[in-house]
This record gives C-alpha cells, structure tokens and sequence, in this order.
C-alpha cells in the first residue's frame, strides 16, 4: 500500500492539475465570447451571398457557358475533401469529431469507386487524417500563429483551392468543419462547395432576369471565388467558436472530475492514517498489558 | 417617399440593415441610384462613396469593392469586401491597400490585368482624396 507521503503528494498534484484545467475553462471561457460574437457578425453576408448567388444562378441564362465553379466538370470521378479542424487539442472531441465525419464520407466515396483526396487546415486534423491517409493529402496548413482570423487567410485557401480545381484536380469539393450551435452543441458539418449548391427555392418563386453591369460572365467570375472565401470564412469562424466551446466544457468536465477524485483521495488518505493511528494504539496497549 | 429594404454587409460584420428611401452606389460602370421598385440588378462596385438616404437623412459609407444586387422583390443588398461609414473609416488601412497595390503594379506585366489594377488604384486614389476632402469639416 502506497505510503501516507505517497498519497499527498498524489492528492497534491490533482490539485494543480485542477488549478490549471480551471484557468483552461476561464481562458476559453473569455475567448469564446469573441469568437462566437466574429462567428455571428460574419453569419449575415454569408447568408446574404448564398441569396444572391442563389437568385442569380437561377437566373442564368446559359447553364454550359455558366463558369465552372458555378456548373461543375461534369464530372464526379475526383474528391477534394477540405478538412478544417482545430490547432489545439483538450477541446474534448471537437477535432475528432469532425475528423470522423470526413473519414466516413472518403470511405463511402471510396467504396463507391472515387478517388479522394484530402486538404487539411489546422494541425490536429492533419494529424489525425495523416495516419490513414497519408498519400492522398495534397496539402495542409495551419493557422498556428494566426491571433485572429482575417478574410484574407480565407481568401487565400480559396485561392489555392480554385487553383487546383482549374489544373483539373478534383471535381468536387467539400467542406467539413464544425458549426457553433451553443457552448454545449458543435455539429459537424459537410457542405459542398464546388460546385457551388443553393437551397432549392420552390417553383413558386419565378427566376427574375437581371440586368447586369458589367456583363454576367464578369459578376460570375469575380463573385464564385469571392462566394468561396466567404464560406471557408465562416467555416473558419465557426470552428473558432466551436473550439472554445467544446475546449471550455471539456475542461469544466476535467475541473469537475479532479474535484472528485481530489475527494476520493483525501478520503482514501484520511482513512489510512486512521488505521495507522488505531493500529499504533492497539500495539501500544497491548504492550501496556504484556507488562 | 416609398422605401424599400436595404442590406449593407462586409465579411466581419452586418452594417446596415432597414428600409430606405434611396441609395446611390457606385458601380464599375458609374453610379447609379437605386429608388424603390427598381428592376432586377445586378453590378459589380468600385471602390467610392455609397450615400444612403433614409428619412430624408443623408448617410454616407465607404465601400471598397464587391457586389450589389436589386433582388425581383425590390430588396438590395450590398455585399461589400470592406465598408463602414465615412467617420469610422480606417483611413490607415487604406493607405496600405493603395501601397499594396502599387507594389503589385511594379511587377505584373502589361495587359488586361494590369490595366484593371491600375484603374483600382485610382480608384483608391479617389476614395481617399475624398475622405482627406470630409477630414477637414
């Protein structure tokens, strides 16, 4: 049986690892007010964009003529699966979460005879896609350094992305990342964004022909691209948000479970040095009566 | 005076968002105003000065680039890369964007291209002799 040392010093260390998973809850805690506020004000043009978009590839007159990112490769041989996940781990199951949504959509495309290849943002997805999938990672990033996410590293995947896409490396791309429900709901979310889908509008709405300025090739070439780095954007947001979520409540469970066993411990601890204690009287006692 | 809605976004955040009497936008191809009832649209912007009226008030932001569209219902919604409104405006930020883009024009090649992100940059120009214009009141 470990000695009464032994298990103070056990019972010491729960305490600072509950010290410290505590200031884990309350960093994450303060973190998650900004990113769920940036993930929110970003909600409102993402929305809006998938409108217009919607509205306008409605409308658009000559569907084959349409650019590519609008109407596909006609293909469906070659998948890109763009993977976003978390930098940092002790956020529960946010990154696996994810991680296995996007293994069990390659494995179903790779049962049904496609080719599947993988883009990773944010190390631990990398990590964890690395192990099975390492020849069919094209590329991955990490967003480490990053203080606070800008428009322009969405821009900047989307623009890696679409090159790609125009060299005719895949013909579809889906995004997988995890959307902010509330501090205790992250759900992992697939959302297909070449080519690019709209929620289907019903044959009650008549698709209204536009006028355009400058000529609609031109909108439809600068506004696909944009279309993608706002939804990588808000992909990115939300991560953001459902990291800390899914960090501060993993780490309130932590905080909880070190209070428990701190108790467990003390009790164990304290029950020991009574034995001890009652153990040395009886020996002193019956010393006594030897006499 | 009839109004109809209008939405002002950029990437970060949701600027504006109620019924107006008026917008004046503008476009790659000029500017041009948008009053209620006006026919489905869709144009690119250039980086200006967007005036809303509302209320008989004039209301001007700054927008840098990106999207407008008059929806068959009468809506517009302006979908703009960066926008905030002429008294909040980082005119710091701007001064970058400009110094960016004559960097880029140094070393791209003639053609299409370049042409446009020359026209960008004047573009620019123009939206911050503006703002240094306002500065001054």
């Amino acid at each position: 049986m470990a000695s009464l040392k032994d298990m103070r010093v056990r019972i010491a260390s729960t305490k600072a690892t509950q010290k410290i998973t505590k200031a884990m809850q309350m960093v994450a805690a303060s973190k998650l007010r900004r990113a769920q506020a940036a993930a929110e004000a970003a909600r409102p043009y993402a929305e809006r964009m998938d409108t217009v978009l919607g509205n306008i590839a409605s409308s658009v007159t000559d569907v084959a003529a349409a650019p590519k990112l609008l109407a596909g490769t006609g293909e469906d041989k070659v998948h890109l699966l763009l993977v976003c996940t978390g930098e940092r781990g002790l956020s529960g199951a946010f990154n696996s979460a994810i991680v296995r949504l996007a293994r069990e959509h390659a494995n179903r495309l790779m049962g049904e005879g496609k080719q599947v290849k993988f883009f990773c943002v944010g190390r631990k997805g990398y990590e964890q896609l690395r192990r099975q999938y390492e020849r069919q990672i094209v590329d991955h990033l990490e967003l480490r350094g990053v203080r606070q996410l800008q428009f322009s590293h969405a821009r900047d995947i989307a623009g890696k992305i679409i090159a790609r896409y125009e060299a005719g490396e895949f013909d579809v791309c889906t995004l997988f990342f995890s959307r902010f429900r509330s501090v205790i709901a992250q759900i992992p979310t697939a959302q297909q964004i070449i080519p690019a889908v709209f929620p289907e509008k019903g044959a009650a709405a008549p698709a209204a022909s536009y006028e355009y300025e400058p000529e609609e090739a031109d909108i439809l070439t600068e506004l696909l691209p944009q279309n993608l780095s706002v939804q990588i954007f808000r992909a990115l947001l939300e991560n953001n948000a459902s990291f800390y979520g899914a960090q501060m409540s993993a780490m309130d469970n932590a905080t909880r479970n070190a209070g428990e066993m701190i108790r467990k411990q003390t009790l164990t601890y304290n029950r020991t040095r009574q034995a001890m204690i009652t153990k040395e009287l009886i020996e002193i006692i019956s010393g006594a009566e030897a006499l | 005076m009839a109004t109809f809605p209008f939405d002002l976004v950029s990437p970060e955040k949701l600027l504006f968002s109620g019924e107006v009497d008026q917008v004046d936008v503008p476009g790659t191809e000029g500017d041009f105003g948008v009053l209620a009832g006006h026919a489905p649209t869709v144009s690119a912007l250039r980086p200006g000065i967007m005036t809303v009226f509302v209320n008989g008030n004039a209301q001007r932001m700054v927008v840098l680039g990106g999207f407008a569209e008059v929806s068959a219902g009468g809506k517009l919604t302006v979908l703009a890369d960066l926008a905030d409104s002429v008294e909040d405006f980082d005119r710091a930020a701007l001064a970058d964007r400009i110094t960016a883009q004559q960097e880029k024009i140094k070393e791209m090649d003639a053609g299409n291209a370049l042409d446009k992100a020359i026209e960008q940059l004047d573009h620019f120009k123009q939206v911050d002799n503006h703002l240094q214009g306002t500065g001054m009141h």
